[in-house]
């Protein structure tokens, strides 16, 4: 009863959200001067590149309307800057790019989604490579992918508290925890024991849960129409593959760092050579896992906007079903990849803890 | 590469890192461990009563066994108990055919005796009433050959010449 009141409560908030920030957006843009009939081909290429990045505010979807002016339907973000003192303004001054957001006397543009900080005019200057040289400072904006990390957490939180709480009245699972105790269960009985062992997989299990279940949910989320892509920055599958690898190293034992400076088993001439061999996989494992995941929901994002691309790209009556039923397709696999990922990422870190606390040396 | 050092962020780095961290602490308190532990607790209960049932269901099979040993006992105990008392009642059917017999025996000789005794007695009961009634027959007789004289005297000769002779 409370969880039905919970969700109309919810979906009533996103509805005011998005009908209050359409009154809020629906300014006259001073953009006329940009040229109208940009090429499709670019103009998809730059949604999609548009849409993989991370953003200041929490746009839904963007129009023009019949007077040509761009309508964006959304809510600013905060906007957090380090510049010689903290500042504090919502993005809604840039107005999309459009404008120079000026706090404390600075002028601040945001250009290709990042924040210079500029003169008056708003002037960037250029390198060689066509870089721009301004100044950039240290930026701890709530984009909206920490948003969306926030929500996905507190949905979390709240899903596996209740969760929790349930077990105290009974012993069986009930509601939403039918569907994840299975998932719970698989994660320590196939993913943990196996490859951690059962004397220390219990000090893992917070992370391997939290981390698949974080994963899985917020790449779920990233399918949806409003959802919003989170794996796909490199950042963020920098900071899981981190708390992997700090992890594993924090929680070594005496026989994982033998294994790496002076392995067993070899002549004396050879683990000279494989030391440094050994180091640096420490150091490529995680890096791999940040890099796959974030190369998998990437890739799968911009396959999968590209097929939708192709819907106006093929004006005829043949290439809007059959890249309609490609994108259906591509999105059923997305939803597999979305889980796998999780799955992959999850089972790799267990497989580097395990490594980490194995004890027996006499198996190589 | 480039453009992967370019998109990073390191303001979205470090509210990941914050946000991740808190959410694993967080759910660690408040999630998984009630939740892993109900499961332990729940598999635990479920392994104990597994268990127990198997205990329950061998005693039931060493009950049953027991049981069946004691109807067998039981059985076997009856079964001669019941030959026994058909030993004891042939033996005293037997008996008391025996005893019976010999005590018809005895009294058939009893009566053997006293018959032949009563015969006996009856025999010298006969023997004095044939020699009485002889006596008055003869005593009749004689009245009748001795009523005249001359046969009297005949007869006293006679018998004084039996007696000479003798």
């Amino acid at each position: 009863m409370r969880r039905k009141f919970l969700i109309k409560k919810i979906t009533f908030l996103l509805f005011l959200v998005s009908f209050v920030s359409v009154a809020q957006h629906n300014e006259k843009s001073d953009h006329t001067n940009a040229p109208q009939e940009k090429d499709l081909k670019t103009s998809i290429k730059e949604y999609i590149n548009h849409h993989l990045l991370d953003s200041y505010d929490f746009g839904l979807y963007s129009y023009t309307d019949s007077h040509g002016e761009k309508v964006h339907i959304g809510f600013p973000l905060p906007v957090i800057l380090w510049d010689d003192g903290l500042k504090v303004f919502m993005s809604s001054k840039f107005h999309h790019g459009e404008t120079l957001a000026k706090v404390d006397g600075n002028y601040y543009k945001l250009y290709h989604n990042k924040i210079y900080k500029t003169d008056a005019n708003g002037t960037i200057t250029y390198d060689k490579e066509h870089h721009p040289t301004n100044a950039k400072p240290l930026d701890f904006s709530i984009t909206k992918n920490v948003v969306f990390i926030f929500l996905v957490s507190l949905l979390m939180f709240f899903m596996f508290k209740r969760m929790a709480k349930n077990y105290q009245k009974n012993a069986l699972p009930k509601g939403v925890g039918r569907l994840l105790e299975p998932i719970i269960l698989y994660i320590r009985d196939d993913i943990a024991i196996p490859n951690i062992g059962e004397k220390h997989y219990k000090k893992y299990m917070s992370y391997l849960l939290t981390v698949f279940f974080f994963i899985w949910i917020i790449n779920l989320l990233g399918l949806t129409p409003l959802g919003v892509n989170v794996t796909n920055n490199i950042a963020v599958t920098l900071v899981l593959a981190l708390i992997t690898f700090i992890l594993t190293t924090v929680t070594a034992n005496k026989n994982y760092w033998g294994h790496i400076f002076w392995m067993p088993g070899v002549p004396k001439l050879m683990r000279i050579v494989l030391a440094p061999i050994e180091l640096l996989g420490m150091v490529i494992k995680p890096f791999s896992l940040m890099i796959r995941l974030y190369a998998n929901i990437t890739a799968g994002h911009i396959v999968l906007m590209s097929i939708i691309g192709l819907m106006f790209i093929f004006k005829s009556w043949i290439g809007s079903p059959l890249s309609f039923g490609l994108a259906f397709a591509l999105s059923l696999l997305e939803l597999l990849v979305a889980a796998l990922q999780a799955y992959i990422f999850t089972m790799l870190s267990a497989l580097y803890f395990g490594s980490a606390v194995e004890e027996h040396d006499d198996h190589h | 590469m480039e453009k992967l050092i370019n998109d990073f962020s390191l303001g979205l780095f470090v509210w990941m890192g914050v946000l991740f961290v808190l959410l694993v602490l967080l759910l660690k308190k408040y999630a998984w461990k009630p939740i892993l532990d109900a499961v332990n607790e729940r598999e635990e209960g479920i392994k104990n009563a597994l268990a127990s049932a198997e205990d329950a269901k061998k005693e039931m099979q060493n009950l049953t066994a027991n049981n069946e040993k004691l109807v067998k006992e039981a059985r076997a105990e009856r079964d001669t108990m019941l030959k026994e008392a058909q030993e004891i009642k042939n033996k005293m059917i037997s008996e008391a055919k025996e005893e019976a017999k010999e005590e018809a025996s005895k009294m058939i000789e009893l009566a053997k005796t006293s018959i032949e005794q009563e015969k006996q007695a009856a025999l010298a009961h006969l023997k004095k009433e044939v020699g009485e009634i002889s006596l008055v027959i003869a005593e009749a007789v004689v009245k009748k050959e001795l009523a005249a004289k001359e046969d009297q005297v005949k007869l006293i000769e006679g018998m004084l010449k039996d007696v000479i002779l003798n």
